[in-house]
């Protein structure tokens, strides 16, 4: 399993590494937490020329920290920190939540967030969680740097709109106060990612009446996708049992889903149901 | 470690373990040569094309390489690779380490770089250029027994190796015919990977003043793999030496002789360098050989009351493209064992060995026994079904009875020893049988999906008597040699690799002599210092290679009974022996001398009249078989919304005879259940219409981890066997043998309620799901 040749480079600082992006374009990738991008080199899937190893910029990308309203994440925060994050458990728990059920304690020491939402595996965890937390990410080239909603990040199977020229450098998205929060998946027993995943960030007021729900699906479809179908017919609405499961009822129906091995199409739907029904009911337990 | 008198029997660590948690064994690829050059394999991405050319020459001239070799090259100078034929119509096609006319399976090779290093290797694999022109794939068994939609081999009509063929057909249909009840249903036994955790390997080390070769190699059949290297490259025997170092497991798959070990020695001789190949997890799946792939047609006739009259088979054995060593004999086994622990007066068995665009089947942890054990436990299941009874109960009536023993069947095999009864009595009271039924019917009975399967097996093990193997023997080889300071070595024939007999063999040798377990060391593995020895496999280690050991250790010991004699200046038959000392018999208090003193005499001033030195070598060849037995019974329930499955209970009690080291027998049993239980839930190797491998990585081969396994609460009973002088059974496929019908069982009771008779493995999710759902 050898990749074939590239050219290696480790810089130490964002302005070089993004200098050397430049120069490169297309031809280079970014190497972060290496758990997606290094098994395709080794495939020969991917066969990148030129290699720009950012795991000097850690000291720079790590972080996790809340600023006026907004929690903020660097790019190259792995899964563990994540995981253990206490502003995390406090603030937006379901982070926690969905990093502790992603691979084992290797991957999760190695894994980035951003690396994951760049790759844009459908079936990686994070990406459909971070939809529904309304998330930005925060793209910078030698030249610029934008502010894209997540919703707008994500194009097709493992592409994002993210420029040859671009290092995604942080991930935001508003503090969910007060939500009611919670990721659950059925696992691809092989890879532990998943096959059909719910995320449920859910707002109630003080007669359990649903003010907000962001309903986020990994696995589903080539693209993590949010469903507003499940949204609607959850917000407005008081949160017993029957609305639930009407709400999660043939919420996938007109989802082009995916379909292999770990799950047909028809399967998939009915998982994202029952997945988001579990998510739901788990959010207003907690 | 001191002397622990009765050491045999003792639950003791394996020796084995610190040097391989600590990274301090030595594998293959860990040995490394002054000068070493590396092996990259092309394989092909067809499952099946005629090869019109091959363009090697920018390969050849890529910087560092070394040397590109394509069949044509092989031709005359590399024999074909070996076969055991079984079957009176047994064909076997041509077969060459590298290809040359097309290509028959994804993986197949068609040319090898050697080069500097291993990159570059891989990447001037890259530059040669093969023209394909495809042709249409076999890859369903049926429709490839039909000779559809072509011939894998020109010559083997309807692409049928071989029909084989167990058992009395007259008979049989005559039971049929006076029979009450008849169930029928047909089973796929699917295509595993054996997935050890170190893939295949091997460095070739050629001694060009010697005119000598050296291989290095992941095996478990090291003598066999001298042999083969000798007629495939026309090397004399003795001139070649083959290393098996740690082996991180075999499985099975790693009983055979592959192309890649046959290329790198050619390459290494030719080139006058060592030459050194470790495969990837990609090619592994991809061309180690593949265990299971039988399809069974299976019908039992029996009376309302549960007798069971008979039983019939069809099968479809998929052998793949070629065969590899035991190829042909592996649906025999199955054959062999088709009547399972039960008595069944007539009974007949039919199987196509059948060519097809994918990797050969070869043996496979219980190779050919878990096909039978499946099919008949799941069909016994339906049986009683189909006439209300329960399923304990239809087992212990058509049981062998004890006093049958030996019991003579009516497929061909003489079972060596049985008590099946106790075993099922003790897994039904482990279990707690009563209780776990009313549990589950209770939970059945609100809509959830809770079933309880069981499984009584016997299969056979100890390979073997030379009468009854294939070819080349069942025997096996040990040496036992006292060194002059009153150490003792082993030498084993067998090559264990995982099982635990470094440990084992020195605790018998520990025990018989009073000696401290830690001045007794095993070696195995190595051709230049074991005598021919026909490897581990066929739970043969301990049961043949044990057996060999035992009756060396009886050699040395009437020898040091006869110098300890001279030494007391006593008569042999006045010699006691116990504890380590020697002592003349009435005689409390006076004389001794220790098994070291007498070690010591033995090389240093030896008496005249006795030979010098103390060791043995001896050769054990079994009566028979030997046949272990047992029952598993678990409990499962089945998640209606998702079609998970959760183990609510599982109960292993394995009768495996006598036990030398019962922590080891635990063990093998643990990873026995592990990969049993994987068949039934997991794992599956999938090649689409076109005979490409879907399940080509570890990312869609689900080999289970260990949350995905229940707790495994074992216990067993001892029916000691006549075969062996220790009265062992052997071990190593028992835990894989029972397990997977035992778990299939308990999730169809689970689904009892649905109608849904059978599903075809492995139960993922979603089939269980779609059953539930009516989908």
């Amino acid at each position: 399993m050898i990749p074939s040749t590239f050219d290696y480079f480790a810089p130490a600082a964002l302005d070089e590494a993004l200098s050397l992006l430049s120069e490169h374009g297309d031809n280079a990738k970014i190497l972060a937490g290496g758990h997606s991008l290094i098994p395709a080199m080794r495939l020969r899937l991917a066969q990148p020329g030129v290699l720009i190893d950012i795991k000097g910029l850690r000291s720079q990308l790590s972080y996790i920290k809340e600023e006026g309203g907004r929690i903020k994440l660097g790019a190259m925060t792995n899964y563990y920190s994540l995981e253990t994050s206490d502003l995390l458990k406090q603030k937006a728990p379901i982070l926690p939540e969905a990093a502790s059920t992603i691979g084992d304690v290797q991957v999760r020491n190695w894994g980035t967030i951003g690396g994951s939402t760049v790759h844009a595996d459908p079936s990686s965890d994070l990406p459909a969680v971070l939809l529904a937390l309304d998330a930005s990410v925060t793209l910078k080239s030698s030249k610029s740097e934008r502010v894209v909603a997540l919703s707008d990040f994500f194009v097709s199977i493992l592409t994002t709109s993210i420029e040859p020229s671009e290092i995604l450098t942080e991930i935001s998205f508003p503090t969910p106060a007060g939500k009611k929060t919670s990721y659950k998946k059925l696992a691809n027993k092989a890879s532990h990612f998943s096959v059909v995943g719910a995320a449920a960030i859910i707002g109630v007021d003080g007669n359990g009446v649903c003010t907000s729900a962001a309903i986020g699906f990994s696995g589903l479809a080539a693209v993590p996708m949010r469903s507003a179908v499940v949204e609607n017919a959850l917000v407005g609405k008081k949160l017993d049992a029957a609305t639930i499961e009407a709400a999660c009822s043939g919420s996938a129906a007109d989802v082009d889903a995916l379909s292999d091995l770990h799950g047909s199409q028809e399967y998939r739907r009915a998982m994202a149901d029952v997945f988001a029904k579990r998510a739901i009911k788990a959010a207003l337990a907690s | 470690m001191g002397a622990i008198s009765g050491m045999v029997g003792a639950r003791i660590k394996r020796r084995e373990d610190p040097r391989l948690i600590t990274g301090n064994a030595s594998y293959t690829d860990d040995f490394k040569f002054v000068n070493m050059s590396y092996a990259h394999f092309l394989r092909s991405d067809y499952a099946h094309a005629r090869i019109k050319n091959i363009d090697t020459s920018a390969a050849k001239k890529h910087p560092g390489v070394l040397a590109v070799l394509t069949g044509e090259d092989l031709k005359g100078k590399a024999g074909e690779m070996v076969a055991v034929p079984f079957g009176a119509n047994c064909i076997i096609p041509p077969h060459s380490a590298i290809t040359s006319d097309k290509v028959r399976y994804v993986g197949e090779i068609v040319a090898v770089v050697i080069a500097d290093d291993r990159a570059t290797a891989r990447d001037a694999s890259e530059l040669i250029n093969v023209e394909y022109e495809e042709l249409p794939a076999v890859v369903d068994v049926e429709e490839a027994a039909k000779g559809l939609p072509v011939l894998v081999h020109d010559g083997i009509p309807n692409n049928i190796g071989a029909t084989l063929e167990f058992g009395d057909a007259a008979k049989t249909k005559e039971a049929f015919a006076n029979a009450e009840v008849i169930v029928e249903q047909r089973f796929n036994n699917q295509r595993l990977a054996p997935s050890p955790m170190e893939g295949r390997g091997c460095v070739a080390v050629w001694q060009k003043g010697e005119d000598a070769l050296t291989l290095y190699t992941s095996t478990q059949i090291p003598h066999y793999t001298r042999t083969f290297l000798a007629l495939t490259l026309s090397i004399p025997e003795h001139q070649v030496r083959v290393v098996a170092p740690e082996v991180g497991g075999g499985f099975g798959a790693k009983l055979n002789y592959y192309p890649e070990e046959l290329v790198c020695a050619y390459a290494a001789r030719k080139l006058g360098r060592p030459v050194k190949w470790s495969e990837t997890r990609s090619e592994s799946l991809a061309s180690m050989i593949h265990g299971r792939g039988q399809i069974d047609y299976v019908r039992i006739a029996a009376n309302k009351d549960g007798t069971i009259l008979g039983i019939d088979i069809t099968a479809y054995q998929d052998i793949g493209a070629y065969y590899q060593v035991l190829t042909a004999c592996i649906s025999a086994l199955t054959g062999l064992m088709a009547t399972g622990a039960y008595d069944i007066p007539a009974a007949y068995f039919k199987v196509y060995n059948v060519l097809t665009n994918k990797v050969s089947t070869d043996a496979y942890r219980g190779a050919g026994r878990p096909e039978a054990t499946y099919f008949i436990e799941r069909i016994v299941n339906l049986l009683a079904n189909e006439i209300g009874m329960d399923q304990a109960e239809i087992r212990r009536k058509n049981f062998i009875a004890k006093d049958k023993f030996p019991f003579a069947t009516p497929v061909g095999l003489t079972y060596d020893s049985g008590d099946y009864d106790i075993a099922l009595d003790k897994a039904l009271e482990m279990f707690d049988y009563a209780n776990m039924q009313k549990m589950a019917a209770d939970a059945r009975a609100q809509g959830r999906y809770v079933g309880i399967g069981m499984s009584s097996y016997s299969e056979v093990c100890g390979m073997g008597p030379s009468k009854g193997m294939f070819t080349g023997g069942g025997w096996e080889s040990a040496t036992l040699r006292f060194e002059k300071t009153g150490k003792a070595t082993v030498f084993s024939g067998a090559s264990p690799h995982g099982q635990g007999q470094e440990t084992s063999f020195a605790q018998m040798v520990a025990t018989e002599f009073g000696l401290d377990y830690n001045d007794v060391i095993v070696k195995h593995g190595d051709t230049s210092n074991t005598s021919y020895g026909l490897g581990t496999y066929g739970s043969r280690g301990t049961a043949v290679g044990g057996a060999a050991l035992s009756l060396a250790i009886e050699t040395v010991k009437e020898k040091a009974n006869k110098i300890a004699a001279s030494m007391l200046e006593a008569s042999e038959e006045d010699v006691v022996f116990d504890a380590g000392k020697y002592t003349v018999k009435g005689a409390a208090g006076g004389k001794s001398v220790t098994i070291q003193e007498v070690v010591f005499r033995a090389y240093v001033n030896p008496f005249d009249g006795i030979e010098p030195g103390l060791e043995s070598t001896r050769f054990f060849e079994p009566g028979n078989f030997t046949f272990p037995f047992g029952t598993h019974i678990c409990a499962i329930e089945v998640e209606a919304d998702t079609g998970e499955v959760k183990f609510l209970k599982y109960v292993a009690v394995d009768d495996v005879g006598n036990q030398i080291n019962p922590m080891l027998v635990e063990g093998q049993v643990h990873g026995g259940l592990a990969q049993g239980i994987a068949q039934a839930l997991y794992e599956e190797i999938v090649y689409d219409s076109d005979g490409q491998l879907v399940t080509g990585t570890l990312m869609d081969y689900t080999v289970p981890n260990a949350v995905e396994l229940p707790h495994f609460e074992l216990g067993s009973t001892c029916t000691p066997s006549p075969v062996n002088p220790m009265g062992v059974k052997g071990v190593g496929e028992a835990g894989t043998i029972a397990s997977t019908p035992c778990v299939v069982n308990a999730l169809m009771d689970a689904l009892i309620n649905t109608g849904v008779k059978d599903i075809d493995m492995p139960l993922r999710p979603e089939k269980l799901w779609r059953v539930i759902h009516g989908k």
